[in-house]
């Protein structure tokens, strides 16, 4: 039986889009929520260690499957109304994880992606969550021994996968846009957008929780997209105007004026099309109380724009947690190999029966997307010899 | 044909003036919020040379217009850099203009030009006699040898002017070579080796001295007291009262009023909730002194204040817009007959505003045209987003539809400089916008909201501009008549710096 809180389709219940504040090539569009349950808050933990080592099975120096990466900061969530008292000069933070050194360097070794700390506090991983989720996709390689699989396929599946990613500081105007921009009194998310495409979208439940994670943005990470599109210019302000026809008095102004508001939110909810009301495949991560944190991605197909994220959903139904990521074509187009794999069974003729092509052009193709390995060297040189030809 | 190009011309010229004018009302080359320092001096500097190269004698009237202290000194610069006017009259206007406007200006202001024309290396006759002029005129110069030593040192010694008195050795052979008879000259020589020589100079001399002296901070703090100006009482309230306990008195009232209202919006919260009966009477003051300078009489005001985050200003000019708009807010309330404020983020009392959210001006701009203003005055840096370009589109459906007659005057009044578009950003064509540096000059720039609207000529401008000219021309020769009366020793002076 399946959990009613698991998002099927994205849909932004309980918010709202304000009108979008525009620096240079980026577009921030505030979200807004009405009611604010104030049951759910996070807290910023920051990390300054060069990497992070999460076992992600096993114990912290076990061996066992690991991810590796930057992770500037975590989020502290807190459910249900914890109170935290504390005397001046206290600990608040419980040391999270272990800290090596490494000359000058110092490593952090942590427990899972999400670690329960307290009866209803909870330590994640922000957005790593996701990509943990995304690489450990079809992670476990060919379920049937097929000859054509090299024996280190078989035996350890797609250990080790990586992806890589831009950091927000990356791009200086990022910075720039995050500073100017206003943050509203009942903002409790951010829709980012480089050259009016969604790069990313991130929702708490609690205004002031966002107001003390606006400036942390810029320390995410974000698609290849977050630079391609580097040297396209500024976007338009877009400015949309009032119908004069239709005022002959005050109150039609003030009604004229709300209808552009109304016509803002619209469209901005139009522009996000790619990421609300696209149906998602999402799996439960943690249930804390009544709220159920999961992680999802859309349908992976390379034709259509692609998000993975995390997400977290009340009771009631309403989104009180999100943050997405944009996958680049590549990324996309190598989750699209693997699945298409997957349901073929690994078997390498039926799948290129599906995708339209020959084995050996699929050998060909697996090895361009990073995924040679898979293969024996023998399978792997005769479908090049054939494609040079 | 030619008649219509004649008329594009005068256009031309009128909007470039306007531009020039409301640029310089609001720019100091300093960043903004969205604006780098960089960008805002290049673009003023484009514009005064601009201006320079096609309406010089305009230019030079500018001068009267009521513009700030930075664009008064880069006039008077570029003038000088550039030689005289061939036309007699002219060349006499500029001359005197160029002298009342220097000595109008606070002295270290003024020095500052003098000392810029050593580091442009402008040196002509005039330039030379402007600064000989100048410091003719000086009250104390002793005084000013010492507060603005290097300053004064650039001047005499790049105009070759000549010094009476021990003033030449005091700026050339060093203060080591001989004893001083002038007061104030041979305490300076004395507050090198004994303290308490220290405490009878300007506080910003004396300031180094302690720290060479190695003396506590709060003993000079508190000895130095009688010696400070308005300006620095104002300034040390806060640092002061962490030093040593006690700030030094000061009579808020008469501070001026953008300052005042900067000095209260960097007070935190609590101080001024329990500050606010002696903080209101000191900004009332400070308003009605300012009216009693410039009179304005206004009917049913409302007043659009801009609080949003962007009206925290920059690093180098810390909550001005907003200071602006809390001082426009007492001037209006108190020039205006009836009166009513609407924040874009509401506020339970005026005192107790800080810059937060976002910037919606349509929803309070609604309210008071239903309120039913006859000057409704918007004090915003321009940037409205939510939802954007909503108080251009309304104002121009509220002109074209429900007020085609004008009843309900508009005007935004602007404290940033936009550097992309080289004027104050504007709310589009139907509310005009004028630049603001202080809110003591917003009657001067009511007044001239007219031309920004475009609604008057050129002729009217020209002779708006001259009436200027003419009152401060007059005003100075005033001043300098009662200062030939007065003593000459007069004690330091009360400087402003803004």
């Amino acid at each position: 039986m399946t959990d009613a809180r698991l998002i099927q389709r994205l849909e932004p219940t309980g918010l709202r889009l304000a009108p979008s504040q525009v620096w240079g090539g980026m577009r921030l569009v505030p979200v807004l929520r009405d009611v604010v349950r104030g049951d759910l808050r996070m807290t910023l933990r920051t990390y300054d260690d060069v990497a992070a080592v999460v076992s992600v099975k096993g114990g912290l120096k076990e061996p066992g499957l690991k991810y590796v990466s930057y992770v500037p900061h975590g989020l502290v969530m807190t459910w249900a109304g914890r109170q935290a008292e504390a005397v001046y000069g206290a600990q608040l933070q419980p040391s999270d994880g272990k800290r090596l050194k490494a000359g000058p360097f110092s490593i952090r070794l942590m427990h899972r992606m999400v670690h329960r700390e307290d009866r209803r506090q909870l330590r994640m991983l922000p957005l790593h969550l996701a990509m943990e989720g995304f690489l450990s996709l079809q992670f476990s390689g060919p379920e049937i021994a097929w000859s054509e699989y090299s024996r280190e396929g078989l035996s350890r599946g797609l250990d080790p996968r990586s992806e890589s990613s831009v950091p927000g500081w990356a791009l200086p105007m990022l910075d720039g846009a995050l500073r100017t921009f206003e943050i509203h009194p009942q903002q409790v998310g951010l829709l980012l957008f480089k050259a009016d495409v969604l790069l990313s979208a991130f929702v708490v439940a609690h205004p002031e929780d966002y107001r003390a994670l606006h400036r942390t943005l810029v320390e995410d990470f974000y698609g290849g997209l977050l630079l391609q599109y580097g040297f396209l210019g500024d976007v338009p302000a877009l400015g949309l105007t009032l119908d004069a026809s239709r005022v002959a008095s005050l109150g039609d102004l003030r009604g004229e004026v709300n209808r552009m508001r109304q016509d803002w939110a619209d469209f901005h909810g139009f522009m996000a099309g790619g990421l609300f009301g696209a149906n998602v495949t999402s799996t439960g991560v943690y249930k804390a109380g009544g709220f159920l944190l999961q992680r999802f991605h859309t349908s992976l197909d390379p034709t259509e724009e692609n998000h993975i994220g995390e997400a977290i959903v009340g009771t009631d139904g309403t989104l009180e947690y999100l943050k997405t990521y944009r996958l680049s074509s590549a990324q996309t187009r190598r989750a699209y190999l693997l699945s298409q794999l997957a349901e073929s069974d690994w078997h390498l003729e039926t799948a290129a029966e599906r995708l339209r092509t020959t084995p050996q052009d699929l050998a060909v193709r697996l090895r361009n997307a990073g995924f040679g390995y898979l293969l024996k060297d023998s399978v792997l040189e005769a479908a090049q010899r054939k494609h040079r030809r | 044909m030619a008649a219509l190009a004649e008329a594009r011309v005068e256009q031309v010229a009128r909007e470039d003036l306007v531009m020039f004018v409301n640029a310089c009302f609001s720019c100091t080359g300093q960043r903004e919020f969205y604006g780098d320092a960089r960008g805002q001096s290049v673009s003023i500097e484009f514009l005064h040379q601009y201006i320079l190269g096609n309406y010089r004698r305009l230019y030079a009237r500018t001068l009267a217009a009521g513009i700030n202290h930075f664009n008064q000194a880069q006039i008077l610069l570029n003038l000088l850099a550039s030689g005289s006017p061939v036309e007699a009259r002219d060349k006499a206007e500029e001359g005197a203009l160029i002298a009342a406007a220097l000595r109008a200006l606070p002295p270290q202001r003024a020095f500052r030009v003098l000392e810029s024309l050593r580091s442009r290396r402008i040196n002509n006759r005039r330039a030379r006699a402007v600064a000989r002029d100048y410091v003719k005129g000086r009250g104390n110069l002793a005084f000013d040898a010492v507060k603005y030593r290097a300053k004064l040192r650039a001047a005499v010694s790049h105009g070759h002017l000549k010094l009476e008195g021990e003033l030449g050795p005091f700026l050339f052979h060093g203060w080591k070579k001989r004893v001083f008879t002038q007061p104030l000259l041979e305490s300076f020589r004395r507050a090198h080796y004994a303290q308490e020589a220290l405490y009878e100079l300007p506080y910003t001399v004396a300031e180094g001295l302690a720290v060479k002296h190695g003396i506590p901070r709060d003993v000079f703090l508190q000895r130095i007291e009688p010696r400070l100006t308005a300006a620095e009482r104002l300034r040390l309230q806060e640092s002061s009262a962490r030093e040593r306990g006690t700030p030094p008195p000061v009579e808020l009232g008469r501070a001026s009023l953008t300052k005042l209202a900067l000095y209260v919006l960097a007070l935190p919260l609590e101080s001024r909730r329990a500050r606010q009966p002696e903080l209101q009477a000191a900004l009332e003051q400070a308003a009605a002194r300012v009216l009693r300078k410039s009179p304005s009489r206004l009917g049913r005001v409302a007043a659009i204040l801009d609080n949003s985050y962007s009206s925290s200003g920059s690093w180098e000019k810390r909550r001005r817009p907003l200071g602006v708009a809390l001082a426009t807010h007492y001037l209006l309330s108190s020039a205006a007959r009836e009166y009513r404020a609407w924040w874009t983020g509401p506020v339970e009392d005026a005192l107790l505003v800080s810059a937060r959210g976002q910037t919606d001006i349509a929803t309070p701009l609604l309210d008071a045209l239903a309120w039913g203003a006859d000057l409704v005055v918007i004090v915003s840096d321009g940037y409205d987003n939510d939802p954007p370009n909503a108080v251009a589109e309304l104002t121009r459906v509220f002109r074209a539809k429900l007020d085609p007659r004008r009843r309900t005057a508009l005007v935004h009044v602007n404290p940033v400089f936009d550097s992309e578009g080289y004027a104050p950003r504007s709310f589009g064509t139907a509310v005009p916008t004028v630049g603001v540096r202080d809110a003591e000059d917003v009657p001067t720039v009511l007044g001239f909201a007219r031309f920004a609207e475009g609604a008057a000529s050129l002729s009217e401008l020209e002779a708006y501009l001259a009436a200027r000219v003419e009152a401060l021309l007059a005003r100075d020769a005033q001043g300098r008549q009662g200062e030939a009366g007065a003593s000459r020793d007069v004690a330091p002076a009360e400087e402003g710096e803004s």
